[in-house]
């Protein structure tokens, strides 16, 4: 599945990143908690998060995360998406909650990766 | 690459939102130097968790990395309060850090054990009202 399509699955908004839509997502991770995000390693992965600081981009590029999902309708500030951009992270929010955004891309065959 | 690279780093506790820059410069110079993508990936986790934890607990530190074909080494120092049972930080879910660094998504207790879980060496050195050194390695091989 592609970034475009966990995009148009979730009815979101393009934040940044809209030249990288085609990039293909392999799996899914959902967490406020940014240490669970770390602990495992998942390649091609979409983050789902509640969160909405810098230290959530900075846990993406660790992680070699290409798109980061903020649910709830949050918006990243204009610094996030300076640094997003800078490491060719695309940034997606949606009004769904949680459970519900997790529920919507499992039901279009987006699994969550093996543990390391 | 013939010799090792040594990299120094001033961690401050000032802005939260700037930790992680040594870990991201550390990464971005392994990528280009072409180390593996695990093992990118490794020193990243562990140097950010680490990173993490000195702003949190100690009011920032330095980092020393040396970087060869043999392995990546990191150590980590800081001045802060020092850890009172090694044993239990190293429990996962184990936490003192306080509530405002819970709401930014930290604080799960998982630190330290991702730092162990994904460095091959790890070893802590700590005094009460002294600080703390944890020396990291991830080998290359």
């Amino acid at each position: 599945m592609t970034v475009y399509q966990v995009c148009k699955a979730l009815d979101a908004k393009v934040v940044c990143g809209e030249t990288r839509m085609d990039k293909d997502v392999h799996n899914a991770c959902g967490s406020d908690m940014l240490s669970d995000v770390l602990a495992f390693v998942k390649d091609q992965s979409v983050l789902l998060t509640g969160l909405c600081n810098p230290q959530v981009i900075r846990t993406a590029e660790m992680m070699d995360i290409i798109c980061i999902v903020f649910v709830r309708g949050k918006e990243p500030d204009h610094a996030m998406v300076q640094l997003a951009n800078t490491l060719g992270i695309t940034l997606l929010t949606t009004s769904h909650r949680m459970f519900s955004a997790c529920g919507l891309l499992y039901e279009k065959g987006l699994r969550g990766g093996a543990s390391y | 690459m013939s010799a090792s690279m040594q990299l120094h780093y001033v961690v401050s506790s000032e802005d939260f939102t700037r930790a992680g820059e040594a870990s991201s410069d550390v990464k971005s110079k392994l990528k280009k130097l072409g180390f593996s993508p695990d093992v990118v990936r490794r020193v990243a986790i562990v140097m950010y968790e680490g990173e993490i934890n000195m702003v949190i607990h100690a009011n920032g530190g330095e980092i020393e990395v040396v970087i060869s074909e043999e392995e990546v080494i990191m150590k980590l120092e800081d001045h802060g309060p020092g850890i009172a049972d090694v044993e239990q930080a190293m429990q996962e879910g184990f936490s003192t850090a306080p509530d405002n660094i819970r709401t930014l998504g930290f604080g799960a207790g998982m630190g330290l054990p991702n730092m162990k879980k994904y460095a091959d060496v790890m070893e802590i050195q700590t005094k009460i009202n002294v600080g703390t050194t944890v020396l990291m390695k991830v080998a290359v091989s």
